[in-house]
């Protein structure tokens, strides 16, 4: 049997691993779009900040880890799936026959359709090579403005700023910071809190044209504002990197469409991490979550599967942690609330401090909290194993702040009391 | 034989010495906030809960570390945290659902139990026995356990 995986990124890695541990006498080629060992684009980041060198973001840190255990990897692209014949068209020539596939392909930045996007200086922020061309262009005082205030700008913002940049960024059209993960309030705090640590944070609307001017990059917004800058970065967004599967017949939405054993709708073909739009634990529906948890639980279940041995996927749990220059801010769940649920809300705006409860039928359903550390696992804990919180809802709702001691205390079988 | 901590909360009278004892041990402070084990005070039940890292087989921090910085010790079981690799991205806090493994801002890291390398400290100083370090296959630690399998999320899909 010969297990073939599309991409090299934690979903991927963590299917070759378990596929070797799993299924010991079968194949298994790992297939990485781009050069060098596998790693985390989640220590981008940190690479760019300094803190660590490109070592550090590799997925698995010992040498030769891949070939010590068998696997087979592979730098190409593959650039058609032929599901009949069990067969992937290569991009350096050639093909490659597989018994199963693992789709593991992430996603990749979109690109908004703004004149200008092309011109030199402008970067996204996305692989290993795009770090490499920032930091080419990066000394302190460099003005660099990032388009986009989600998750991927915020994180980028903070290491900018850690190598000296002088840092604008622009919200769009919406005017808020990281709106897909945390509400206004919680957006509201992050966005006061860069401002007073010097970041410009632009809310005159989505950019509408960049312009090359003597002294740099020009963005004009749709407003009339104008931004003027060294560098810009490019954050608006991620898509589902599925362009090679045109005319498979794989039935796709944002993502592949797995089922509850995060198989496709094609025979012996799996999807796995950021490409997969599978089951979400709170609402039942599918959806892509591209978070690292997600990708490596996608992963392990997916190649389980493969290897015969039949897992059903439970559902993930979307969450999400922020630095920004300190602030550090999380989201899980169904923050945004569930029709016929109660909120909980504890605001100390002038310490930065926010947390949002939501409740629905005695248990905690989802959460945002802002400048909170602590026990902050355990709101992962209350959601996925759908503790009832008995007498803790009505201590919850007094002072929201208690959530570790209800996590505990319910855990402990002191829930009804 | 591998050994773990045996947590009788009945036994604890809120002494906070484990969490004196751990903080001196990690980081060289008195300084509850910097203990790798937290004593909850259940006020309204009159409880108190000593609470720390069970070293689950899930391994979650483990497994959702992007940079190979959570490793398991094979001779103690222990899933240990590498300060050389962490980054600090926080994601292994979000992921325990036990709430285990805190960020700590002043070193840019992770901590977490690590059972002090086999000695561990917090049970050392408790006075009452509510900590003990015991073979792991002796009664009590299966119920320890027992919160880790309720955690699975195949478990949970099923509930």
């Amino acid at each position: 049997m010969h297990h073939v995986i599309i991409g090299a990124g934690p979903a991927g890695v963590t299917a070759a691993e378990t596929l070797r541990r799993e299924a010991p006498a079968d194949n298994v080629t790992l297939i990485c779009g781009e050069p060098g060992p596998p790693y985390s684009r989640m220590a981008i980041p940190y690479a760019l900040a300094g803190k660590i060198g490109e070592d550090g973001t590799r997925l698995r840190q010992r040498d030769g880890h891949f070939e010590s255990l068998g696997i087979a990897v592979r730098h190409d692209r593959v650039t058609a799936i032929d599901a009949a014949a069990h067969r992937l068209t290569l991009a350096e020539g050639g093909s490659l026959a597989y018994d199963r596939l693992l789709i593991a392909t992430g996603s990749s930045p979109a690109r908004p359709s703004i004149p200008g996007l092309d011109l030199p200086g402008v970067h996204a922020c996305w692989t290993l090579e795009d770090m490499r061309k920032v930091t080419a262009q990066l000394r302190p005082g460099t003005r660099v403005l990032l388009l986009g205030a989600g998750f991927v700008s915020c994180i980028i913002l903070q290491s900018l700023v850690q190598r000296g940049a002088v840092v604008t960024v622009s919200c769009g059209s919406s005017g808020r910071m990281v709106r897909s993960m945390m509400d206004e309030t919680a957006g509201g705090l992050i966005m006061a809190w860069c401002r007073a640590k010097g970041v410009t944070v632009l809310t005159g609307g989505r950019p509408s044209a960049i312009t090359s001017a003597a002294s740099g990059l020009l963005t004009t917004l749709d407003s009339g504002l104008t931004a003027e800058s060294d560098l810009i970065i490019v954050g608006t967004g991620v898509k589902t990197n599925t362009g090679f599967l045109a005319g498979s017949g794989i039935e796709l939405d944002e993502g592949i469409l797995v089922d509850g054993w995060l198989q496709s709708s094609l025979p012996d073909i799996y999807a796995a991490g950021d490409v997969a739009q599978g089951l979400n634990l709170c609402t039942g529906a599918r959806e892509v979550h591209a978070i690292q948890p997600t990708a490596v639980e996608h992963g392990r279940v997916a190649a389980l599967n493969m290897a015969g041995k039949p897992t059903p996927f439970g559902g993930s749990l979307s969450m999400n942690t922020l630095d920004t220059l300190g602030l550090i801010s999380c989201s899980f769940g169904l923050w945004m609330g569930k029709e016929g649920g109660e909120q909980v809300r504890l605001l100390d705006a002038g310490r930065f401090r926010y947390l949002r409860l939501e409740l629905f039928d005695g248990r905690l359903v989802g959460a945002n909290t802002v400048g909170m550390t602590n026990e902050i696992g355990v709101i992962r804990g209350l959601i996925q194993t759908r503790i009832r919180l008995g007498g803790w809802l009505e201590r919850l709702k007094r002072d929201p702040s208690r959530l570790a001691e209800a996590y505990v205390a319910c855990a402990q079988g002191l829930a009804a009391e | 034989m591998q050994r773990a901590l045996l947590i009788l909360p009945e036994k604890c009278t809120g002494c906070r010495q484990c969490e004196m004892a751990c903080s001196f041990e990690k980081d060289r402070s008195f300084n509850p906030s910097k203990s790798r084990i937290r004593v909850f005070d259940i006020h309204s039940q009159a409880r108190f809960i000593p609470y720390t890292c069970t070293q689950c087989s899930q391994a979650w921090c483990l497994h959702a570390c992007p940079v190979d910085a959570i490793r398991v010790d094979l001779s103690l079981g222990t899933k240990v945290v590498h300060d050389s690799l962490c980054v600090g991205c926080k994601v292994c806090t979000i992921a325990c659902p036990f709430g285990t493994i805190n960020y700590n801002a002043d070193s840019g890291k992770v901590a977490k139990c690590d059972l002090c390398g086999g000695d561990p400290a917090c049970a050392k100083a408790c006075p009452t026995g509510a900590i003990t370090y015991v073979d792991a296959e002796q009664t009590g630690y299966g119920k320890m356990r027992h919160w880790a399998v309720k955690t699975d999320t195949q478990t949970a899909a099923q509930v």
